[in-house]
């Protein structure tokens, strides 16, 4: 669980963070998601100390973090960045031990881990842990990165843009990657983005912040559904709102129970945006909906255009 | 393979010159004394090697220590002046500071130790900062984000980044300490310089050419055994 209790931040004369409270929960994957600028890459790095802040507290499980011995705490949070910031003078394998070697696990079950990291983020080509940061493409370099930052299983992890400078499909791949390692794992992630499908995509709750302030906080369909003000409003996408809400929600959730359809099955697991997808593709304005293989309703177009959850 | 050809040049020469009176003596037939003899050449040549790894060991204690203290963030004022020092030191020859150390120390060998130290230090210092600073920010970001405390930080991530053209300085410094320590031999140092001097002094253009070629063997066999090393430091890294 991290708190941060009335936390305020600036540089020099500019305010970056005024005020902000917000609670995360233990297993909670939290979306930060606002412009440049508005303070959430400065909030994300005042948990592991990285910025100090100037009044108020952030607390990692009751425990005020300015108590805490910087180090040890740093080892015991996951942190990765859009820049990577692999160490370039070691190895893939060694990059990954960085923090278990600082925490001075003994060799075998270091070795054990990063064979696992490898295999969990399919960095699983032969010879890849000995190779170096420089022979690896951007995707593979982050995955690295992502790795690292799980290494020593900590229970919270901190990503500030880990996926930003990758290509689509890379970096939707990658985003599977992570949402299912999480799911398993149960880690906080505390996660910082501007790019609003990735925070609706990923968060089970996402908070947007505007101004070094947090305008609103919520699950994805909350801030599509019933934004706070106009300036949420604009941000989630005014009328596009609507298309990225087909995105989140998913079949299952909006089928017609028992009902039939011809056509190619699509899965009940599946978004609204691919139900779309397949109609169009299918020339169809209702398609049968599958679970594990077998049919158990139908999903009509009539209901994508008009429903509201 | 440079190193290799070079050190068999000067183990050639070390071992050649000892016997060439006749040669030297057919080239020069009105000089007495055609072989250089007051030491052997290859104690010449251990004397000047001792004094150029003194030199260089001394200069990169002092430049890497300074080098890393100018660049901590306790430091950092000092960055600047340092630069400026380094950049200015290096446009002065080594023979003046030569000539400033005698006074101090009088003749012999450690005027000249003091006169290549202070030079070398120069190199190494120049090239500790610009290493250190030319490690990629996001590097240390993630560093200090994963929990490395300052010094380890230094020892693990830092220097060895720097290595590279902190080995430039190092190799920078060793060669105009073997070219320094020559000039050495005339405040009394025994180097591969003293048979340069008395041949220059007793017009015995024979000695000239027998320090020359062991001076000239001797730089090119330790820049390319430095520049070996430092193409090993930088392997691996684009």
């Amino acid at each position: 669980m991290i708190e941060f209790d009335h936390v305020h931040k600036r540089f020099g004369q500019q305010v970056v963070i005024d005020d902000l409270s917000l609670r995360i929960e233990s297993g909670e994957f939290f979306v930060l998601v606002g412009p440049s600028g508005s303070g959430k890459s400065t909030l994300l790095r005042t948990v592991n100390r990285l910025v100090p802040v100037d009044a108020g507290q952030v607390r990692i499980d009751g425990e005020d973090v300015a108590t805490r011995d910087a180090e040890t705490l740093r080892r015991g949070i996951g942190y990765a960045i859009q820049s990577v910031g692999l160490f370039p003078h070691r190895t893939v394998a060694e990059n990954i031990a960085t923090v278990p070697r600082l925490l001075h696990w003994p060799p075998h079950e270091i070795r054990a881990r990063t064979a696992e990291l490898l295999s969990l983020l399919h960095l699983d080509e032969p010879g890849m842990g000995s190779r170096y940061p420089h022979t690896l493409s951007g995707g593979q370099q982050q995955r690295v990165g992502v790795a690292r930052a799980l290494a020593a299983r900590p229970r919270i992890v901190l990503m500030d843009e880990p996926f930003g400078a990758l290509d689509p499909l890379t970096r939707e791949s990658l985003q599977a990657s992570l949402k299912a390692i999480q799911r398993d794992t149960g880690t906080t992630i505390l996660f910082v983005t501007h790019d609003m499908d990735e925070a609706f995509g990923l968060g089970d709750r996402v908070g947007l912040m505007l101004d070094g302030g947090l305008v609103q906080v919520g699950s994805p369909l909350d801030l599509l559904h019933a934004p706070a003000d106009d300036r949420v409003r604009d941000f989630v996408g005014g009328t596009r709102a609507r298309l990225r809400e087909l995105a989140v929600r998913t079949v299952g959730d909006n089928m017609r129970r028992g009902e039939q359809a011809d056509g190619d099955p699509v899965d009940a697991d599946a978004s609204l945006q691919d139900a779309l997808g397949a109609m169009l593709s299918q020339g169809r304005d209702r398609l049968p909906v599958q679970m594990h293989g077998e049919r158990v309703g139908a999903i009509v177009l009539a209901d994508l255009v008009s429903r509201r959850a | 393979m440079r190193a290799a050809v070079s050190l068999a040049l000067l183990v050639a020469l070390l071992v050649v010159l000892p016997h060439s009176a006749a040669w030297f003596h057919a080239w020069q037939p009105d000089v007495s004394h055609p072989l250089y003899s007051r030491h052997s050449f290859f104690a010449l040549t251990l004397s000047h090697v001792g004094l150029v790894v003194a030199a260089t060991s001394i200069a990169v204690a002092v430049g890497l220590g300074l080098g890393i203290v100018a660049t901590r963030p306790a430091g950092r004022s000092l960055l600047p002046t340092v630069r400026a020092v380094a950049v200015i030191g290096q446009t002065v020859p080594p023979v003046a500071v030569l000539a400033i150390a005698v006074p101090l120390l009088g003749f012999g060998a450690a005027p000249t130790l003091l006169a290549l130290a202070l030079y070398g230090v120069l190199p190494v210092l120049g090239q500790t900062m610009v290493g250190l600073d030319q490690v990629p920010k996001p590097v240390l970001h993630a560093a200090d984000g994963m929990g490395y405390g300052r010094w380890r930080r230094l020892l693990d991530v830092e220097l060895p980044l720097a290595a590279g053209p902190i080995m430039t300085g190092v190799r920078l410094s060793a060669i105009v300490s073997v070219g320094t320590a020559t000039i050495g031999s005339a405040v009394g140092a025994t180097t591969l310089g003293s048979p340069i001097v008395e041949g220059l002094v007793g017009n015995n253009t024979a000695y000239v050419v027998q320090g020359s070629l062991l001076v000239g063997a001797l730089a090119l066999t330790i820049d390319a055994a430095l520049a070996a090393v430092e193409r090993w430091i930088r392997r691996g890294q684009s």
